[in-house]
């Protein structure tokens, strides 16, 4: 058979007997067989596009906002379907006069408020001086959480400090509110000296085992998994601590979202799984996820599994949230999936400028607000706290942080590491150092580094 | 003692360690209620109950990934994927994460887990039923490899990569379970009970990670092997006469350098055999390492025979398998001067 007026130039260069030939006689076959192509649609592909790009002007104004106060907070020991209508609200406490309302107010005492509020004051300050740090050239990278503090602070602040988390890298809020000190971290980023992950792993995938916060993995999403494993674990042993999953709205596509929903599910595993849906997976938003179809939420819906949907930039109802699935897990009422609702305010890291892909402006747009600033008018407005006790508790949280720079940078910065102690980077690899990495490490040694 | 087979001995060596260490947990697909496809966990879930031996749903990442937070919780999950075929869904928390977690953490924590699977042809599995994928995983710094070729070695290799504080890629090589294979296919199988490795003590016992077995003492050339290739290579060289000395290499990482350098210097030549296909196996890495440390004894080039560079073919199971005539050519060639 002669190919001939073929739709595809490539085809043509196939050899003319064979396997090609006979596809290419069947493709001709269905596309000129009119019974075949009767009435039948083009086939089109969507490809989804965020409502606006660079040069738009953002408008949220189509996004359906609930209002505060008004989705309804079923018991802890209630069926997994009751929560299932949570799963296209969103759960709000704090309204727009900055008092917190509705059956999810988890009424806080403002001691617990006010070191909510300073966690995440320290979150963005820290965030600040070490973007700024690596603009300086004392370290290869940073990741800001700006926008979203509120949820690891207060997930943190829901959560017992013997109960285990599997973050991701926008979680520093974690640590912050558990005390790590900042220098730990400022080492970390820094890969110096005083490391305690010995210079090993990227600026921000801290690790940290007596803060309950797993090692960050770059490879996204392995760590949600891990964290219904941990979980099951703890089940196993007759435990009483339970364990936080952490994930982004982008690697909820991955297979490891799956694993993890189905192992919580089946096992009806003692874990929180959260999916911070920050609209932006560097330049890909939540649509390329599939969040043009469905809430990330809803997915509890096919794993039967309690789901809820909560304002992130909302630290009550963050709070509330992880309370509310804690007390469910602690009680062998199993897994519940939440998503955080709230925008990264920011590029994706310092290797990002998200002015690329979108309106530089977007943020100031997004009409959930900034959560620090919703949080001090909530204490505002509650006579719990004043402008000259918060701008001296900043200026407190500033100093700590500058202190704790000043003293990681004493101890060393990346431009001056991977010197000394090149034989370091063959331990660990396994328990015993074996004859093949100690042969390496003595040529290592030989050759001393760059 | 008992005479097992390959599979007795497997199945014996978690009941031992079960017994011993309550931070023990075994899953899988199918490896709860029923004892796994191939019968190795049979019992243990009568035995030690429900929370300690379970089905997983298929999902062979998920089955790593949990045996991941496991071991970061501090059990030590040995868990089973059904045939190293399925292996590659797991691929990138076996890759990303079991074998690097010790590295990026410092130590703060590691992953004392066993991924066994059986591995490997000669059961008329088709292509996703009889991979070799063993370099794939030689290839990853922070994980070992062990392969038993015995009932014997099985059961104490077993309990020395339970016992191990790194984490162990455990192939099992499933054409030997019921008994030894000397390439013939048109032979009968021969039971494991008429083989002296059958023999296997009871209670605890362990076959080191990182040691070979020299099987074979011999003086006219060394052969490298591991899993049923071990036993093809074995009768191979018995049909050409020839007085080789065998070399079961047990462990792939660490590899047991010393044992192959000290035979292959006496003998002066060497064949590198294994059932995976040939670019980029871990024969490649046999054959430089034997020249690097073997260079100035060697008199002739070292030969390797393998599968195919090709996928595993159904239909073509034994012109595929590296039997008897590979064997005898590649012999030959070693030989010829």
């Amino acid at each position: 058979m002669q190919i001939t007026d073929v739709k595809y130039p490539l085809l043509g260069q196939l050899p003319r007997a064979g396997l090609g030939t006979k596809r290419l006689a069947g493709e001709d076959m269905s596309d000129k067989d009119p019974s075949l192509r009767r009435n039948a649609p083009k086939l089109e592909l969507h490809v989804p596009e965020p409502a606006f790009r660079p040069g738009d002007t953002p408008d949220f104004s189509s996004l359906t906002i609930p209002a505060e106060g008004s989705a309804p907070r079923p018991d802890t020991a209630a069926p997994a379907a009751e929560t299932h209508p949570l799963t296209t609200a969103l759960v709000r406490v704090l309204g727009d006069d900055n008092k917190a309302v509705g059956p999810w107010d988890p009424k806080l005492d403002p001691d617990t408020l006010r070191k909510m509020l300073r966690d995440m004051v320290t979150v963005r300050i820290f965030d600040d001086r070490m973007y700024r740090a690596q603009r300086q050239g004392k370290t290869s990278f940073y990741m800001k959480c700006t926008g979203e503090e509120a949820i690891a602070v207060a997930a943190a602040a829901a959560l017992d400090r013997e109960d285990m988390h599997f973050p991701t890298y926008r979680q520093q809020g974690l640590l912050i509110a558990r005390g790590y000190p900042l220098t730990e971290m400022m080492n970390q980023i820094y890969s110096n000296r005083g490391d305690k992950l010995r210079g090993r792993q990227l600026p921000i995938m801290y690790s940290d085992r007596e803060h309950g916060f797993f090692s960050i993995s770059g490879n996204l999403a392995t760590q949600f998994p891990q964290a219904v494993g941990w979980a099951m674990g703890a089940a196993i042993k007759g435990d009483s601590r339970i364990c936080m999953g952490w994930v982004g709205d982008g690697a909820t596509a991955e297979g490891d979202f799956h694993s993890a929903m189905t192992f919580a599910a089946v096992y009806n595993v003692p874990v929180i799984l959260a999916v911070v849906n920050n609209q932006w997976a560097i330049s890909s938003f939540s649509g390329i996820a599939g969040a043009e179809r469905a809430t990330f939420a809803q997915r509890a819906v096919g794993y039967g599994v309690a789901g809820l949907r909560v304002d992130g930039n909302d630290a009550l109802a963050v709070y509330a949230a992880v309370k509310w699935a804690a007390e469910r897990a602690r009680s062998n009422g199993g897994p519940t999936l939440i998503e955080f609702f709230t925008y990264r305010a920011e590029g994706h890291s310092t290797s990002d400028d998200p002015s690329g892909y979108r309106p530089t402006n977007e943020a100031k747009a997004w009409p959930l607000g900034d959560p620090i600033e919703r949080l001090k008018a909530h204490l505002l407005a509650t006579g719990e706290w004043d402008e000259d006790r918060h701008a001296a508790m900043t200026a407190e949280c500033d100093a700590a942080v500058r202190a704790a720079q000043k003293e990681s940078e004493k101890v060393g910065i990346l431009p001056d590491q991977g010197k000394d102690d090149i034989g370091s980077m063959f331990e660990d690899v396994y328990a015993d150092v074996p004859w093949h990495l100690a042969e390496q490490r003595k040529q290592a040694l030989d050759e001393g580094g760059a | 003692m008992p005479n097992f087979n390959m599979i007795q001995a497997l199945n014996d060596a978690h009941k031992v360690m079960m017994a011993r260490d309550e931070d023990i947990v075994v899953f899988g697909e199918d490896v709860g209620y029923f004892g796994g496809v191939f019968r190795v966990t049979e019992g243990l879930q009568k035995q030690f109950g429900k929370t300690r031996v379970f089905d997983a749903p298929i999902s062979e990442g998920g089955i790593v990934a949990m045996a991941v937070g496991m071991a970061c919780y501090g059990l030590k999950p040995v868990v089973e994927i059904q045939f190293a075929d399925y292996i590659y869904p797991g691929y990138d928390q076996i890759v990303s994460e079991v074998a690097k977690i010790r590295y990026r953490t410092a130590a703060e924590w590691t992953m004392p887990l066993v991924i066994r699977t059986p591995y490997g042809g000669g059961i008329f599995g088709g292509q996703t039923h009889s991979q070799s994928p063993e370099s794939l995983f030689t290839h990853i710094a922070g994980l070992k490899v062990a392969i038993p070729s015995t009932p014997y070695d099985a059961k104490g290799l077993l309990i020395a990569a339970i016992e191990d504080p790194d984490p162990v890629i455990f192939f099992e090589p499933k054409r030997i379970y019921n008994g030894p294979f000397d390439g013939h296919h048109d032979r009968p199988v021969k039971p494991w009970s008429k083989h002296p490795a059958s023999e296997v003590p009871e209670g605890h016992y362990t076959v080191p990670i990182g040691k070979a077995a020299v099987v074979r003492e011999g003086g006219d050339l060394t052969v490298l092997a591991y899993g049923t290739m071990v036993h093809v290579a074995l009768a191979a060289v018995e049909e050409q006469g020839l007085d080789a000395e065998v070399i079961d290499l047990r462990t792939l990482v660490p590899l047991d350098l010393d044992t192959i350098e000290e035979s292959v210097k006496k003998t002066g030549r060497c064949l590198v055999v294994h059932e995976a296909p040939r670019t980029s196996g871990f024969g490649g890495e046999l054959v430089a390492l034997v020249q690097e440390r073997c260079f100035y004894h060697l008199e002739a080039p070292v030969e390797r025979v393998t599968g195919w560079d090709t996928p595993y073919p159904h239909a073509y199971e034994w012109a595929y398998f590296p039997g008897p005539k590979r064997m005898k050519r590649a012999l030959e060639k070693v030989m010829a001067d």
